[in-house]
């Protein structure tokens, strides 16, 4: 592989084959037979409503909550324009305070340079504070493998690490568990446990206690995640509930972080802003209760050995797009998920991907690509989706996940797909990346509508440009009152766009024949 | 020539950008800053938002300091109780247990001993009613407020501000700072709140106040 100096190179995906981002069916697949699993959809209806409904009301506490969004949205925007310089000086402040920057291309480099770092502490053992970084690229296998011990210390992430099991969902990976589940779970895999632990949830937290705190008091080594990073002063940050991401940040004598690249944020006052966004969307919550922020080492209190690893893993991949990169800005509340019928009903294992929900589907292919492999399970992911928009609404930092999709939609055609399919998305592609055209298609969508659906007798007469050939001899039946963009992802309005992009392949044809 | 992993990525995030070249854009900040409250009022939500997330509140005038924590102590049971090194001796001083003044050479498990920990605090948010530690002397190090399974903050009513937005401002980013809002919680089994998991389960705040 050879690449000039000074001409950009597109970055490259997560490794095929490493770590969580790939599941092994394709979406409709996994999600027909979790569907089956009344168990799971009724835990899941339960759960997804209530957090819903105490999102709803902490967020309408605040009168400037859109505002809130409007700064978090920018700053995260921001922050991927200046990402360079943004490291350099995170790197910078960390190094400076007495911690160490590690660099990894991918997860594979990442688990690594973590085994690696707890090789050579001489320990046997690592706890861990619940890390989607770290889910994402496997370190829990990759240690084990190596003869190093990961204990899970979040009780959702230690109910899934003993049922040898899957999270399936971002803020709380065992929602697919019940109680009863969870006590048995607890009496197969917790060493010693009471045999007559009933399934109570105060006292299956009691047991996780009593199991965990000694590894807490003896373990040297912890591993976590970032929620944030400041790069102006090296402060990183961990939001959290249960006070096992406090232990394992203040008990061992070396901690080492394992961070997304985008994670980064430029100035310590942006906390402002994302100490507000992130609990009340997340647990909907005025505050979490607890949420730890350290600069390197600190003598005489926590961990004296810091060491941060910054992972890429497909993230610059991402970045390479100019509307695919917005799914970076994600700061993993998980609000999306919460709001979505989709996920609400096939659940978080159907995406097959550490990331599952409404941002799962836009950010896993992104990360490790659509057609990595002969019908990439990924490639369904885009479409697990109705398109609702609930999504974007609920998104603290406004990630517009359904024109995201349907971007990957089209992507997925441009490189997959069928000829008929692959040319009505490019067609819809064309209009939609032109804002000029997208703002002219829309304009007549909503125009036919304002007229009662249609100009005479429920049709456009004539439609923007690429299309205007098409309807220069026909009128284009209406769309139904609702947006253009999800008139577009309608079978309707893919029929329509493909037949208008046939007319249009054709009559391009001509032209270049013309041309000859 | 080899090239580290640093280089690549810094290059592979300027290849990216050069590939998808956008504007950056201007970042508004249109939401609600310096916000200030009467003492009352400030004093009134926070008080609200503790309870709320199951905190026990101690309200007190500032000279009933020492009798207020002795009550709490008391009544909590605690016989032993660690304070940081730089904690104001009189907060004590009608408590009739043992105090064990904390040091950085004490192993953290050993501080499982106590029955609980008195420690001050560097700035309160009324609004989510969040504690901010900030490991100055009268807070001690982190696993000092952390391990023991009580945990009694002084909070002076000076410190309390009304939004998030005015206590980060009043933050040192170098410290190692901990918010605490309630006592740890899970909601990780069918989404029923339990308090108390790892964390000290139970928080109780003494709120001091002129009058």
């Amino acid at each position: 592989m050879s690449t000039f100096l000074g001409m950009p190179a597109t970055p490259p995906r997560s490794p095929y084959g490493t770590g969580n981002l790939r599941g092994e069916r394709k979406f409709p697949k996994a999600a027909h037979d979790e569907l089956r699993n009344e168990q799971l959809r009724r835990n899941l209806g339960r759960a997804t409503h209530t957090i819903r409904a105490k999102r709803i009301a902490v967020t309408g506490e605040l009168p400037d909550w859109e505002e809130l969004r409007d700064a978090g949205s920018a700053v995260k925007t921001d922050t991927m324009h200046r990402l360079p310089e943004l490291l350099e000086e995170l790197e910078r402040k960390v190094t400076e305070c007495g911690g160490t920057v590690h660099w990894a291309r991918d997860g594979v480099e990442a688990n690594e340079i973590v085994t690696r770092l707890v090789r050579a502490t001489g320990s046997r053992d690592v706890i861990k504070v619940k890390s989607m970084a770290t889910q994402e690229i496997g370190l829990n296998e990759h240690l084990e493998a190596a003869g190093i011990t990961p204990y899970e210390t979040d009780l959702a992430e230690l109910i899934v690490q003993l049922a040898h099991d899957k999270p399936s969902h971002i803020l709380v990976p065992a929602i697919h568990r019940n109680r009863d589940e969870i006590r048995q779970i607890f009496l197969d895999g917790i060493p010693g446990v009471d045999p007559g632990l009933d399934n109570v949830p105060a006292h299956l937290a009691a047991a996780a206690r009593a199991y965990l705190r000694e590894k807490f008091m003896t373990t040297k080594v912890a591993v976590s995640g970032a929620n944030f990073a400041i790069a102006e002063t090296g402060t990183l940050s961990v939001v959290e509930s249960e006070g096992n991401g406090r232990m394992c940040l203040t008990l061992p004598d070396t901690l080492i972080t394992v961070m997304g690249i985008e994670k980064v944020l430029p100035r310590y006052q942006d906390l402002e802003v994302f100490l507000q966004l992130l609990p009340r969307s997340s647990t909907g919550e005025r505050m979490n209760p607890y949420t730890s922020m350290w600069t390197g080492v600190t003598p005489g209190d926590g961990p004296q050995d810091f060491h941060l690893v910054l992972l890429d893993n497909g993230r610059t991949a991402a970045l390479a797009d100019a509307i695919g990169r917005t799914a970076l800005n994600c700061i993993r509340c998980s609000a999306c998920l919460n709001v979505c019928p989709v996920y609400e009903r096939a659940g978080g294992h159907a995406y097959g991907s550490t990331y599952p929900g409404p941002i799962g589907a836009v950010l896993t292919p992104q990360l490790a690509g659509m057609h990595a492999a002969k019908d990439d399970p990924n490639s369904s992911l885009p479409y697990a989706s109705s398109l609702c928009g609930a999504c974007f609404d609920a998104c603290p930092v406004k990630i517009d996940i359904p024109s995201l999709l349907v971007e990957l939609r089209h992507q997925n055609t441009e490189q997959a797909g069928t000829t008929a399919e692959k040319l009505a998305m490019k067609a819809a592609a064309a209009v939609m990346k032109r804002p000029t055209l997208y703002t002219a298609a829309q304009k007549a969508a909503s125009l036919s509508r304002a007229v009662g659906v249609g100009g005479r007798d429920r049709t456009i007469s004539h439609l923007p440009a690429p299309l205007d050939g098409w309807s220069d001899s026909r009128d284009t039946a209406a769309p139904p009152r609702q947006s253009f963009r999800s008139w577009l992802a309608s079978a309707e309005g893919a029929a329509t766009m493909r037949a208008a992009a046939e007319e249009g392949a054709r009559r391009t044809d001509d032209d270049h024949q013309e041309e000859q | 020539m080899t090239t580290t992993a640093r280089d690549t990525v810094l290059g592979r995030i300027r290849d990216a950008l050069a590939l998808a070249p956008a504007p950056a854009p201007a970042v508004p900040r249109a939401y609600r800053t310096g916000r200030t409250l009467p003492d009352a009022e400030r004093l009134a939500l926070l008080t609200h938002r503790l309870l709320d997330y199951k905190a026990r509140v101690h309200p007190c005038t500032r000279d009933r300091t020492a009798e207020v924590i002795a009550e709490v102590l008391r009544e909590h049971g605690a016989r032993r109780v660690g304070v940081p090194a730089g904690l104001d001796e009189r907060w004590l001083g009608a408590y009739d247990g043992e105090v064990r003044p904390d040091s950085a050479d004490i192993p953290a498990p050993s501080l499982g001993e106590l029955d609980g920990v008195v420690t001050s605090s560097a700035v309160s948010c009324a609004e989510t009613g969040t504690i901010f530690l900030d490991g100055s002397p009268d807070q001690g190090r982190r696993a000092l407020s952390l391990v023991p399974d009580l945990h009694v903050c002084v909070v002076d009513l000076s410190t309390v501000v009304v939004g998030v937005p005015e206590a980060v401002a009043r933050l040192v980013p170098e410290r190692p700072t901990t918010l605490i809002s309630g006592p740890s919680a899970t909601s990780d089994i069918e989404l029923e709140r339990v308090e108390g998991v790892h964390g000290p389960r139970t928080l109780a705040v003494v709120i001091r106040t002129d009058a």
